[in-house]
């Protein structure tokens, strides 16, 4: 356990705080964390589970904001969340120190609003290509694919060749529900094929309508009733991983929790396939949004320093080594990222290691970012259900100019 | 003797002024003392929320924000007038609420009228025709969204590969064309059961014997129907058509469960909450809000004008 920052805390021993977060997944481990840091340093730290949607949680934490309550110290937040909540939660960067360049820097910057470091990479998420390895052989095909085109033209065959077994096969399976999923996937698909981040952070315009981002949204759409089946416009993560996990499906993106339970002893699938990099169409970049949680203190917290030695703690290199081997979270710290043990636990993170992180626009929309992301997953949803990206993007377009105002 | 046939001229009534005794002044003022705590909560849970609701509606208040809440007037509802995704909203719902509202009332009643009659096991069926409205709407809403999925569902499994009725899976949720049906067809599972029972609560008012009558008189059980039954059903018409119309024009559950915050179905409440909840925009959130209470309103004015029940 890190000593230096044990060593720290231990003045402020006999306070006590208290931490929402971790749903009912991610919940065994962090209250074995909290524990552990109470016993160490003699904090007393109440966990309290926070509801398991993360827009139900962040009106919870909202409510508490509302009412500047002292009965919320320290919270996992959301990375989209920075924005929104920055005006109540406390800067980090002079507390946290040089702790803080171990972590990301893409992390680090999303967390960062108006020079102010609200939250500390917890754990991260990204998008990644889970491809079957046995279909891939079977077809012919060498690798997984590298541009779209390819992964296009990969799934069409492989869909041809099984639908005569299995007339439900899906060439590909992706989070196409109108919801924040969905403007995970398409900031992927726009941001990989050189079609900018949805906003242009330097000059705060927004850049979205533009021609790589009309083509790549046109080509997804084509794929919908052939090599994507239909349902995919009411599909989330676990939707697209019972497809995909229950064999019927070539390809998937998802997050990187789908690795562990596919790899089960009893899954379909489990030897069967492996992950890639998302495609990419020149002159883009393989891609993976930025996913994940981050530990944040309240300014309206009576003990912030001891919540925020706390969040020093569970952010810490040896927690999250110890947290990707026993929970398969992924870690923020390069160093972690590249420990021997959590790479036997986790095989794909070397494969991913050069993606391109691209963070959705919270920090620049702020307050707005909910309607913001909204008004995008709902332009991508209704050309998914078949109209022309290039008369869906400028209305898109003029809704987030506005929203940035 | 001859019958005299009087006819006498009523004084004009006179308006007396009611004057209670002490005694009833006593109970009055009681009965008020009594009744004090109630309105007090009453007041507290449901009129006093509704009034901030309408104040913040004339507002740009924002849940948690350092911006500052100013008076903007009418501006929110001028701002709704011209939302085209909440006037969408408005389409959606009504379609949704005339569809089920005539297909349960129909169905409903038809079930109302069977189960009315005497046959062995029709306490039992009474009984277990509640089923579907017992369960949670989420509960059921999700168990319906299992069975239309397009890759493993019952209804497809059923009509493509062992009925072969059907080429191919369709995918009832997602597609455009076969979304309103399906969901439509969620509620109307779930709500019959209600509007029958109380269609068949008016049923059981009516009594037996005008039927004996009718049929000595030489009526079809057609005209039976047309003639009896539905005029002395119209109060329990009236309650059961307020209520399942209201409802409708409210759904919120089974859309969201369904089709989440999908644009183009989008209801008048998933609008609502979406404002208030997801976009955390109190000020325009409330004035939808509102909106729907206004345009409910209408609905509830157009039936009781419409459907005028006569004090007999």
């Amino acid at each position: 356990m890190p000593a230096n920052i044990v060593a720290a805390a231990k003045p402020f021993a006999g306070q006590k705080i208290v931490y929402y977060g971790g749903n009912p997944d991610a919940g065994a481990l962090e209250a074995t964390a909290t524990a552990q840091f109470s016993k160490d340093t003699g904090i007393q730290v109440t966990f309290t589970q926070r509801p398991n949607d993360s827009t139900e949680s962040l009106a919870l934490f909202q409510r508490f904001f509302q009412g500047q309550s002292s009965d919320i110290d320290a919270m996992s937040i959301d990375v989209v969340w920075p924005g929104v909540l920055a005006q109540h939660l406390v800067d980090l960067s002079q507390a946290m120190g040089d702790d803080t360049k171990q972590h990301y820097p893409g992390i680090i910057a999303n967390n960062t609003v108006n020079g102010k470091l609200v939250a500390m990479p917890f754990f991260s998420d990204f998008g990644m290509l889970y491809y079957r390895t046995d279909l891939l052989q079977k077809y012919g095909f060498s690798k997984a694919p590298l541009t779209w085109d390819e992964l296009g033209m990969q799934a069409q065959k492989i869909v041809d060749g099984e639908k005569a077994a299995n007339p439900n096969f899906a060439g590909m399976v992706f989070q196409g529900k109108a919801y924040e999923g969905l403007t995970c996937d398409a900031l992927e698909w726009i941001a990989s094929s050189g079609g900018g981040t949805i906003v242009d952070a330097s000059t705060n315009k927004v850049t979205v309508n533009n021609p790589q981002a009309v083509a790549i949204l046109n080509l997804i759409k084509s794929w919908i009733g052939t090599v994507v089946p239909r349902g995919v416009t009411s599909y989330g993560e676990e939707e697209a991983r019972t497809a995909f996990g229950g064999g019927n499906a070539a390809f998937m993106r998802n997050w990187p929790y789908a690795y562990t339970p596919s790899q089960a002893a009893d899954s379909p699938i489990k030897g069967k396939f492996d992950i890639a990099p998302l495609p990419a169409n020149p002159p883009g970049k393989p891609s993976g949004t930025i996913g994940g949680w981050g530990q944040a203190v309240s300014k309206y917290s009576k003990s912030p320093d001891a919540a925020i030695q706390y969040v020093r703690y569970v952010t810490s290199a040896p927690i999250q080594t110890w947290r990707a081997i026993a929970g398969g979270f992924v870690p923020t710290i390069q160093t972690v990222a590249e420990d021997a043990q959590v790479n036997a636990v986790l095989p794909y993170l070397k494969s991913v290691a050069n993606v391109e992180r691209v963070g959705r626009p919270a920090g620049v929309y702020g307050d707005n970012y909910n309607q913001a992301s909204t008004a995008f997953f709902q332009g991508v949803s209704q050309i998914l259900g078949g109209q022309d990206a290039a008369q869906v993007l400028p209305g898109v377009q003029q809704k987030l100019q506005t929203l940035l105002a | 003797m001859s019958v005299r046939a009087e006819t006498r001229v009523q004084p004009a009534p006179r308006v007396v002024p009611v004057v209670h005794s002490k005694l009833i002044q006593a109970q009055t003022r009681l009965a008020w003392i009594l009744l004090a705590p109630s309105l007090v909560v009453v007041a507290g849970v449901a009129l006093v929320p509704l009034l901030q609701t309408v104040y913040q509606s004339f507002t740009n208040a924002r849940l948690a924000s350092e911006r500052a809440v100013s008076f903007v007037g009418l501006q929110n509802y001028i701002n709704l007038l011209q939302d085209a995704d909440f006037l969408h909203s408005i389409w959606v719902t009504v379609q949704f609420t005339v569809i089920t509202v005539a297909i349960e009332f129909l169905v409903g009643l038809g079930i109302a009228m069977v189960v009315n009659s005497n046959f062995k096991g029709r306490g039992f069926m009474r009984a277990a025709m509640l089923v579907p409205w017992a369960i949670i709407t989420v509960v059921s809403a999700q168990m319906w969204k299992l069975m239309y999925n397009d890759v493993y569902g019952v209804f497809n499994d059923l009509l493509v590969d062992k009925l072969h009725i059907l080429s191919s899976n369709i995918a009832w949720v997602s597609d455009p064309a076969t979304s309103i049906p399906a969901i439509a067809a969620v509620d109307i599972w779930k709500t019959t059961p209600f509007v029958a029972l109380l269609l068949l609560a008016g049923l059981q008012v009516i009594p037996g014997d005008i039927y004996e009558a009718a049929r000595v008189d030489g009526a079809s059980p057609i005209q039976q129907f047309l003639r009896l039954t539905l005029p002395l059903l119209r109060p329990a018409v009236v309650v059961t058509m307020i209520f399942r119309t209201l409802d409708s024009l409210r759904v919120f559950d089974v859309f969201y469960v369904m089709f989440g915050s999908r644009p183009d179905t989008m209801t008048m409440a998933i609008y609502a909450q979406q404002n208030i909840v997801t976009f955390s925009l109190m000020g325009y959130g409330s004035s939808v809000a509102i909106a729907i209470f206004v345009i409910i309103g209408i609905f509830v004015i157009a039936y009781v004008t419409l459907l005028k029940v006569e004090a007999s």
